[in-house]
């Protein structure tokens, strides 16, 4: 850090007062920083090791050869995971950008399309996640469907989706919103259509300023994937409890925990990083302290 | 009085309100407002904030609806309930006090968007007429920035070409320089003064009084959404008849 900041300077080999005292700053800041981390986790290995049920839980939860042993097949299970995220976000997206788009209708004729939307939006969002899957993922094929389509699987990833299309849909509409009328007004003005002017001008600046809030649902999204295991295929979650029962052993449960975020935490540093971006470009010149 | 006259030799004039009303809730913003413009006449709007010369301009391209009245275009009603607007809206431009560039474009998309959406130019056409255009008002160097990388009189100036390209008989012009430096105000007023006796005709709603009675072939005094006096620029700056024109002028010139 300092040394890049050197090598930076280095055409103006001087540094200005200012410039001096705002290096001391970052360096102060940067080792308070390291200072107190490092604290914490001297904490950490010192005092938890000494609690009276460490060795058990140590064994329980974080035992190396059931890690080996369990990692394979969480893995593989996991791999499900990932399936059934890929094959859910472009639906939730089409959908969500249907009813987003619904919502935002002005002719007086579509008033009950507006209606519909708005009610499909509050049903999907006010009841838990878990509970569609288990109406819709047990219920639907209860009624008797011919295979493929009296999969769990299928279902429970279907009501995934109609409830993350009902929050997605609310972050597009928010997006589409947030455009100045006054670029709808230019727009018409020349002439554009009102659905040309969506497609055009309203949309593809809606769109910009949501990634981050999309982002974070499609994070929220990765996890609850999970839940679909609570009606019958075998994922990580499901697998990971198939291994704590056959080994009387909670590691593979923290195993499975490592692979999630070893997914996420990109992601979120990912959405971070492009709220920041959108923050700096949208919110004008930042004020000194 | 003789442009009436004129326009009538020539048949309708090219827009025409009678009567208009307009109210937002409560609030009558346009009041039993009749005006005539000419084919290629330059008539410009004064009056005071709130005085309705936004509103006025935006019934003319159906940004807004009338409630009561009829706006003609050549003598045909476009002000007409559940009347396609698109068709008119080609035929009438308008410029806005604050730009209103897709900032998502580029300056040459900006301009070309209609002109292949809306006209159904090819892309090469299309392109070819903004860069023609670009090059008449000095932005050639421009057509691949962004509005934000522009000074807000190249984006205004943007504006209006994106207005022009579509080749408008009508040209509304609503408060082009507000928004502006008062640096950049002069590249701005030259381009409507290069537009004059284009054949186009131009409605100018504006504070900048100078301008107004440089440009104008008449100008427009509005009061409360009605209008109070009309007149060469002469008449109305030199000798206004109407008391309320008089002290708005007094008003505007003290400041
Ligand atoms: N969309 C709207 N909804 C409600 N009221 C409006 C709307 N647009 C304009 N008004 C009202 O109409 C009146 C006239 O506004 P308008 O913008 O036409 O005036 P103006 O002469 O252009 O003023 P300025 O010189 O400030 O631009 C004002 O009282 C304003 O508050
Ligand atoms: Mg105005």
């Amino acid at each position: 850090m300092a040394l890049g900041l050197h090598r930076r300077s280095g055409h103006q080999p001087r540094l200005t007062t200012r410039q001096e005292h705002e290096r001391q700053q970052r360096r102060r800041s940067s080792f308070i920083a390291a200072a107190s981390t490092f604290v914490v986790l001297v904490a950490v290995a010192v005092f938890i090791p000494r609690m009276p049920r460490w060795d058990r839980v140590k064994k329980s939860f974080f035992d190396v050869n059931q890690m080996r042993d369990s990692f394979p097949r969480l893995i593989d299970a996991f791999w499900l995971d990932v399936k059934i995220f890929v094959w859910t976000t472009p639906a939730i997206f089409i959908a969500a950008l249907l009813i987003a788009l619904a919502r935002n209708s002005r002719s007086p004729a579509l008033f009950p399309v507006r209606m519909l939307a708005a009610a499909y939006t509050d049903v999907m969002r006010g009841v838990p996640v878990i509970l569609w899957i288990y109406l819709v993922g047990f219920g639907v094929p209860g009624l008797g469907l011919e295979r493929p389509f009296n999969s769990p699987l299928l279902w429970g990833s279907v009501a995934l989706g109609m409830t993350y299309s009902g929050y997605v849909a609310e972050v597009f509409r928010a997006g589409i919103d947030s455009v100045h009328e006054s670029q709808r007004a230019a727009a018409r003005s020349l002439g554009l259509s009102s659905a040309q002017t969506m497609r055009h001008v309203v949309l593809p600046q809606a769109i910009r300023r949501v990634v981050p809030p999309l982002l974070n649902d499609m994070v929220s999204l990765q996890k609850d994937v999970a839940l679909v295991s609570l009606i019958g295929p075998i994922e990580i979650l499901r697998q990971a409890g198939i291994d704590k029962a056959k080994f009387a052993n909670f590691t593979p449960f923290v195993v499975a925990a490592l692979i999630f975020l070893s997914v996420t935490i990109p992601l979120t540093r990912l959405t971070d990083y492009l709220w920041h971006r959108e923050r700096r470009r949208t919110s004008g010149t930042r004020v000194a302290a | 009085m003789t442009t009436l006259a004129a326009s009538r030799a020539t048949g309708a004039p090219k827009v025409s309100l009678r009567s208009v009303t307009k109210s937002f809730g409560t609030n009558t913003v346009l009041r039993d407002l009749s005006l005539d413009v000419a084919t290629g006449e330059v008539v410009s709007l004064i009056g005071a904030s709130g005085s309705g010369k936004t509103t006025l301009l935006r019934c003319v391209n159906l940004l807004e609806q009338i409630d009561d009245g009829v706006v003609l275009l050549d003598g045909d009603e476009i002000s007409a309930i559940g009347l396609d607007p698109n068709p008119v809206r080609r035929r009438v431009g308008i410029v806005f006090q604050s730009f209103n560039l897709f900032p998502h474009m580029s300056v040459a998309r900006n301009i070309t968007l209609a002109l292949t959406k809306v006209l159904g130019l090819e892309n090469d056409a299309a392109t070819q007429r903004a860069t023609e255009l670009l090059t008449r008002f000095g932005l050639a160097d421009k057509a691949g920035a962004f509005p934000d990388q522009l000074s807000g009189g190249q984006q205004q100036r943007v504006a209006i070409i994106r207005a022009l390209a579509m080749q408008p008989e009508v040209l509304l012009l609503d408060e082009i320089t507000s928004a502006l430096d008062p640096e950049l105000v002069g590249e701005v007023l030259d381009v409507v003064r290069e537009l004059k006796g284009s054949g186009i005709t131009l409605l100018i709603a504006t504070h900048e009084m100078a301008f107004a009675r440089e440009i104008s072939d008449r100008v427009c005094f509005l009061h409360a959404g009605s209008v109070a006096e009309i007149g060469s620029p002469s008449q109305v700056f030199g000798a206004p008849r109407d008391e309320r024109t008089q002290q708005f002028l007094r008003r505007v010139r003290s400041n």
